[in-house]
């Protein structure tokens, strides 16, 4: 084993007109969970097709647990498990036929484990897959990839459909699987769940990785929303540290802050009395606005680009 | 009446989804009967003619099997004898028609983004419904005007297209409730067809049955017989239509009472259970694939069956035939007898044979393009399955599900026509010689499915035109004497004509090396390519 999982570095691929990846670089450390953020058609997924061998990168270069992603792809997948975020499975197989005929392609699995996880995510493995709802067709592709005796797991927005309580098994899920030493690549656009779980992000915008680092180093990202009607005009509240986008209207306050600025603020603002308050944490949309709105306009956000053949 | 809210959008809506398949298959349904009536009028062109064609069915019990009974000797009379099978071909489309837009769109989920928009809980299957009567009835129309417009008596052609349209309107409603019953499309159908081949097997034993064996009434049991026992063209009985109307008057009630019963997406069948765990042979790409295809090549294999074993007993006759006419066995006689006739009989029915199974061979074989596209395939290759692995497995039932279906064919036909003709040691082997031979011209089909997939994989539909193609220059190819290089072009003009002709092995081989060809570049291209989901 050695330190990096994934490599990639200069990927580049398009489909048609449509440059989906261009030049993205991507480094997963062995061990680490490693968010991989961005909105519908960043590239996310494909990304991870292509580390799955099942797209051929058209410029740069992959590497996946120290193989060729294209040309290793058979004795790669027996290390590794992927969940795709839009799980099919053949509507005459039950839960439990699939989940064991995954396993095996991909080299056995762990019978305790795979019943413990049934029973964690609470999945009935005798109902046919063309009676599951999506968050079922999920779970019965997570406890594949979960009991599978596997280095890397690959997750494309793997929560997409599954119920906040299965949300929190899946996290509890994610943590041991990290403790014992596994690596995971977990794409998402819940910046939530990835806070949670992961120790370094990537985040991907129109095909390429614009932040990538630690989520300390990333906390300069998230910043919340205040709107607060006060007793009496504020005062001094420029000065303050952490404090963007400042907008006072008469005793109406609305701005931005640094999460670690919020409690100065606050006092700021009791110190003249506080009507109501209103606080939104930001969302990864608002992030990637506020972040690169010198870069591009705003309204040309990722969010309608196609995601080249995925879907 | 809110619960019908929205049906004229769905109606919309349905002829949208159907603007290409409803027309052709009502148009084609439509035109069979009347190009058939030309064909009689060009063949049997006089009373006296018809009145021997006449006899002779009457009395070849495997020929009222398959066609129904025949009640006059007139053109019209025949001809409704003659184009029997589609009284239940238009069931069989109307059947699938109401599924189609009921519980296959309820199991995809559309039903749902449906149901959350103004639209009432009756509306998709009144809209189905109504789309599917109104075809069976212009359908029916176009009988009508088409039989008036050969000349054919009015009332007799009225009564004609009118009993074409009542059976398709029974099974549309055998279709509504059969939709209701299951949570999956395919057990829908299922029932749908059991009834339809259920109605389709007492029909034919009652009109085999004979009038002194007291059996008849079978046919009285069946929705297909009603619209034959109408009688056109030869005294109507116009009161069995009632049997239609009220087998759908009793039937249209029955799907809607259990649709507002139900949930949507649920069944009245309770959904059955499938194991927990695996069985311990599913745990390769082959073991996949052969779970996938097995109900198919069933399917396949017990259909042709069927209907060779259909024309297993029809071919003595048909040898019989020639003796009623003397000029006829006169000619045959010279031509090296009246076997001739059996053998050319037997050689062409393994010719549609072959062109059916070629058509599973494309099925089966694109089975790899459905995978794809519905991203299961990725599922499998995210595994430590091959590229090629995985796509072979697939290729195997494309290639050996046609051997097996043309295989279950020939042993039926020729089985039984063995039995009927006395001879089963010397007939079985020629007539499974005739099934098998056509064996390298199908799977060429097999190949370029699999070519295309490989390499050119949003074409892959183009393979149901080559055997469009195909299919056109072996059935019409002699008939317009096409000059022997457009002939060539399709596979099956290799095929000698077995039972009957020589059989050289060149061209054959020459099939099979295509066959292989194909299949490899299809194997190497899919090797090397991205793979594609659906649009």
């Amino acid at each position: 084993m050695t330190a990096t999982a994934i490599a990639v570095s200069g990927l580049v691929k398009t489909f048609g007109q449509t440059r989906a990846l261009d030049g993205l670089d991507l480094t997963v450390n062995t061990g680490e969970v490693h968010g991989f953020l961005g909105p519908n058609g960043a590239g996310k997924t494909t990304t991870i097709r292509i580390l799955l061998g099942l797209l051929r990168a058209d410029a740069g270069e992959a590497r996946l647990l120290d193989g060729d992603p294209w040309r290793d792809a058979t004795e790669l997948h027996r290390r590794l498990a992927y969940v795709p975020g839009d799980v099919t499975l053949w509507p005459s197989l039950s839960g439990g036929e699939v989940i064991d005929l995954l396993g095996r392609l991909r080299g056995g699995l762990d019978p305790k484990r795979r019943t413990e996880l049934l029973d964690r995510f609470d999945l009935d493995p005798r109902k046919k897959a063309r009676t599951y709802s999506k968050g079922n067709r999920q779970k019965v592709a997570l406890i594949a990839a979960l009991a599978s005796d596997v280095e890397l797991l690959l997750l494309d927005e793997p929560t997409a459909g599954l119920d906040p309580l299965m949300e929190a098994s899946f996290r509890e899920v994610i943590s041991e699987e990290h403790h014992s030493g596994r690596t995971v690549l977990l794409s998402s656009h819940i910046l939530a769940e990835v806070e949670a779980l992961c120790h370094r992000v990537s985040i991907i915008r129109a095909g390429r990785i614009v932040e990538s680092g630690t989520l300390a180093d990333l906390r300069h990202l998230t910043r919340t929303s205040i709107a607060a009607e006060l007793a009496a005009p504020p005062d001094g509240l420029l000065e303050l540290p952490g404090v963007h986008n400042l907008e006072v209207d008469g005793t109406r306050v609305r701005c931005q802050v640094d999460s670690e600025k919020i409690d100065t603020l606050l006092r700021q603002l009791t110190s003249v009395g506080v009507r109501s308050l209103v606080s939104q944490p930001p969302t990864l949309e608002e992030l990637f606005l506020r972040h690169y709105q010198a870069e591009e306009p705003a309204g040309a956000t990722a969010n309608g680009r196609s995601e080249g053949a995925s879907r | 009446m809110s619960t019908l809210a929205g049906t004229g959008g769905l109606v919309r809506l349905i002829l949208r989804r159907d603007r290409f398949l409803l027309p052709i298959w009502v148009l084609v349904l439509a035109l069979l009967p009347v190009y058939t009536a030309v064909g009689i009028n060009q063949f049997y062109d006089t009373p006296a003619a018809l009145q021997d064609l006449y006899r002779t069915v009457v009395s070849t019990p495997g020929l009222l099997a398959m066609l129904g009974p025949v009640f006059g000797a007139s053109l019209g009379a025949i001809t409704a004898w003659r184009a029997g099978l589609v009284f239940t071909v238009v069931g069989l489309a109307s059947l699938l028609t109401v599924i189609r837009h009921t519980r296959t769109d309820e199991e995809a989920g559309r039903r749902e983004l449906l149901g959350s928009t103004v639209v009432g809980r009756y509306a998709p299957l009144t809209a189905v419904l109504l789309v599917t009567f109104a075809a069976d009835l212009v359908l029916g129309a176009i009988i009508v005007a088409g039989m008036v417009g050969l000349g054919l008596p009015v009332t007799g052609s009225v009564a004609y297209g009118l009993s074409v349209t009542a059976a398709g309107w029974m099974f549309a409603t055998v279709g509504a409730v059969a939709a209701q019953l299951t949570d999956g499309a395919g057990g829908a159908r299922g029932i749908g067809l059991g009834a339809l081949g259920v109605a389709f097997a007492l029909r034919a034993a009652g009109d085999t049955a004979g009038p002194d064996s007291g059996l008849g009434w079978l046919s009285w049991l069946s929705p297909i017989g009603w619209a034959q026992q109408t009688r056109s063209y030869a005294d109507e009985r116009w009161w069995v239509f009632g049997l239609a109307v009220v087998f759908v008057a009793a039937l249209v009630p029955v799907a809607f009472a259990v649709l507002a019963r139900r949930d949507v997406g649920a069944g009245v069948l309770p959904a059955r259970l499938g194991p927990p765990t695996a069985a311990p042979s599913l745990r390769s790409p082959v073991a996949l694939a052969w779970r996938l295809h097995r109900t198919t090549m069933v399917s396949w294999a017990a259909g042709l069956a069927v209907f060779g074993a259909l024309i297993g007993s029809v071919a003595d006759s048909v040898g019989d035939m020639a003796n009623e006419s003397a000029q006829l066995k006169d000619l045959l006689e010279r031509l090296g007898g009246e076997k001739v006739l059996a053998d050319a009989y037997i050689a062409g029915a393994m010719a549609i044979f072959a062109l059916a199974a070629a058509g599973y061979a494309i099925q089966a074989t694109l089975r790899l393009r459905g995978e794809e596209e519905s991203l299961r395939a990725e599922a499998v290759l995210a595994t430590s399955v091959g590229r090629v692995q995985w796509a072979a497995s697939h290729l195997l039932f494309g290639l050996l599900g046609p051997v097996v279906a043309l295989l279950a064919a020939g042993l039926a036909e020729g089985l039984v026509y063995g039995l009927v003709s006395g001879d089963l040691g010397g007939e079985l082997p020629r007539v499974l010689a005739g099934a098998l031979v056509q064996l390298p011209a199908v799977l060429v089909l097999s190949g370029i499915a699999m070519a295309l997939f490989g390499l050119l994989p949003r074409l892959t539909a183009v393979s149901w035109a080559a055997l469009g193609l195909f299919a056109f220059v072996v059935l019409f190819g002699p008939l317009l004497r096409l000059s022997q290089w457009v002939m060539d072009v399709s596979p099956f003009s290799h095929i000698p004509k077995v039972p009957g002709a020589d059989v050289t092995v060149t061209p054959l081989a020459w099939l099979l090396a295509v066959t292989a060809v194909l299949a490899a570049a299809g194997l190497a291209g899919f090797r090397r390519r991205d793979l594609v989901s659906g649009a």
